[in-house]
């Protein structure tokens, strides 16, 4: 046997391994094959659905003597539509790549052999993280510019904002993606993936909370939603994304989205980006604490 | 130099459970030390401890000098786990890589030819794990485990799905390195296999090393056994050194001896009175 020098990688370039290698798997196990046939489904889906309403919206502009432009209220109202499914396919996506990543693995035995060469937990963490992230977030981006062109296609409406939208999506699911994660260093597999969707019910929950406040002007309960927007910030980054998609909307078009059922959507500003960011560090740090105590 | 593994002290508890009770154990360079003991007697966890894959309760634990689970003692050793998995959609040959990468190993292409080779498995480096057998899938994690060339290799039950020629090559494999200077914690329930590569055994029961030594240490002797006319006949308390004289005066007594036996006990005989189920 010949005798080889061995230098570890250092800790992003390990991080990097791990995540090229869950890429890997995802194209191997054919998971990308999966999803697109699926999105393809769904954007067929919403392109149907898209065209009716476009058809139904011009009738409707026909006899309308309030001066609203129907083609904005339905693109406005079908893209808000969208960006929710989208969120939530991604949320699948992102729940389905890391909820057995430490845990179940550990129990499986495929976590140990990796842990035992020179590679940090916190680095295993960091590369589980990137590689699903490297997954989702462009997903839900190409999907929903899908979506967006679709409606654009169809119905000649295009977002007020594009950017923002994508981006809400893609930190959105990033941090879902983080919770799984996190979620699989205690939970088993299913309980994590229980877990997670529940949340994403609790954040969708809190929206809604939101809307109900708006509409019954309640501050008690707008202040328990703002706190769940907070807590669960994929939900808020949804709401900013939401509401960027008419931030140039003005006059009866803008008062009749917001009578929809989207019309809690508002955006968080600079301080949500930030607060979303920071929120995902805190993920990191506890689950990088919660995976050093544990015995493999 | 520091040895390659130095344990002093080891303790873990799960709870009110007592896995490892404080146990002392060096492996020296070259070394090849069996670690014999029932289930459930702590040998797993003791080497999950050197590996850094469970926090030891207390006590100390050095991979060629550096604590154990430190990413230092991590670049010097190698290990296969008893119960382990590989990722069934990879490729044997993109699994070394992988592993490679991570311990930074220089050796490329050819350290995988050459691992591959040593494991009778160059044929199928395009293989999917998830397509070999359970044997196969063993003796790629000894493959594994020698990426790098670690100087301490942790093999914990890496004989239990090889047939017995994959045992014989396995066997042929740890005498090799430990040749190379390579020290081995070999942990195993086959005492046959134990007594024939290992220099030394350590025997743990309930957490505490009960027993260790060479095997010839541990094996005692078990008297003569002396073929005559009349029949066998035993002397228990003699040894090799008796024999010549035993032998005079049974010629001398006018029997005719036809065959000379020299009994000891075996590792087994050893390993079941030091775990107290002899």
């Amino acid at each position: 046997m010949t005798a080889h020098v061995a230098t570890p990688p250092g800790e992003l370039r390990a991080a990097l391994i791990i995540a090229r290698f869950v890429l890997r798997e995802s194209l191997r196990r054919r998971v990308f094959v999966v999803i697109g046939l699926l999105t393809l489904l769904f954007l067929g889906l919403y392109g149907l659905a898209t065209w009716q309403a476009f058809e139904a919206a011009d009738e409707l502009s026909a006899g309308n003597r309030f001066g609203v432009d129907a083609n904005t209220l339905v693109g406005a109202t079908l893209a808000g539509l969208s960006l929710f499914a989208i969120l939530f396919l991604g949320t699948i996506l992102a729940v389905f790549l890391t909820l057995g990543a430490v845990r179940g693995d550990a129990e499986r035995g495929l976590l140990q052999p990796l842990l035992v060469r020179p590679l940090r937990r916190r680095t295993l963490l960091l590369g589980r993280w990137l590689g699903a992230t490297a997954v989702c977030a462009p997903y839900v981006v190409l999907v929903a510019l899908g979506a967006f062109a679709l409606t654009d296609a169809l119905g000649g409406w295009w977002p007020d904002r594009t950017l923002g939208p994508l981006l809400a999506l893609a930190l959105g699911v990033a941090i879902l993606a983080a919770l799984s994660l996190a979620g699989s260093i205690v939970l088993p597999a299913t309980a994590n993936g229980i877990a997670v969707f529940m949340l994403f019910g609790a954040g969708l929950t809190v929206g809604l909370l939101g809307q109900i406040a708006e509409g019954i002007n309640s501050d008690r309960l707008e202040r328990i939603s703002d706190i769940g927007s907070w807590v669960l910030p994929f939900e808020a980054l949804y709401q900013a994304g939401l509401a960027d998609l008419t931030a140039e909307t003005v006059g009866f078009e803008k008062l009749a989205i917001d009578l929809g059922p989207f019309g809690g959507a508002q955006s968080g500003g600079a301080a949500l980006w930030i607060f979303s960011l920071a929120y995902l560090a805190l993920v990191g740090a506890a689950a990088t604490a919660a995976l050093a105590r544990r015995d493999l | 130099m520091a040895p390659a593994l130095s344990v002093t002290d080891i303790r873990k508890s799960y709870g009110p459970v007592h896995a490892l009770r404080g146990v002392d154990l060096e492996v020296g360079t070259g070394e090849l030390i069996g670690l014999l003991g029932p289930n459930g007697a702590g040998k797993s966890t003791l080497v999950k401890i050197v590996c850094g894959l469970v926090r030891a309760t207390g006590g100390t634990a050095t991979v060629c000098g550096h604590p154990a689970g430190s990413a230092a003692a991590q670049a010097t050793l190698g290990y296969l786990a008893e119960l382990f998995r590989f990722p069934d959609w990879c490729t044997a040959g993109e699994l070394l890589a992988l592993h490679q990468e991570l311990s930074g190993s220089d050796g490329g292409a050819a350290e995988r030819q050459e691992l591959l080779e040593l494991v009778e498995l160059a044929d199928v480096p395009d293989r999917r794990i998830g397509d070999m057998s359970k044997g196969m899938q063993q003796r790629l994690g000894i493959a594994q485990a020698l990426i790098g060339s670690p100087r301490l290799l942790l093999l914990d039950e890496p004989t239990s799905a090889l047939d017995p020629a994959g045992r014989r090559t396995v066997r042929a494999l740890l005498e090799d390195l430990r040749a190379r200077g390579v020290s081995v914690l070999l942990n195993s329930h086959l005492l046959s296999e134990v007594e024939l590569v290992c220099d030394r055994v350590a025997i743990i029961d309930h957490g505490s090393v009960v027993a260790a030594g060479t095997p010839a240490e541990l094996s005692r002797p078990g008297g003569v056994e002396i073929e005559t006319a009349a029949g066998t006949r035993t002397f228990a308390q003699a040894t090799r050194d008796d024999v010549p004289r035993i032998v005079r005066e049974l010629v001398a007594a006018g029997e005719d001896v036809f065959g000379v036996a020299v009994r000891s006990s075996t590792l087994e005989d050893a390993y079941l009175e030091a775990v107290g189920r002899a």
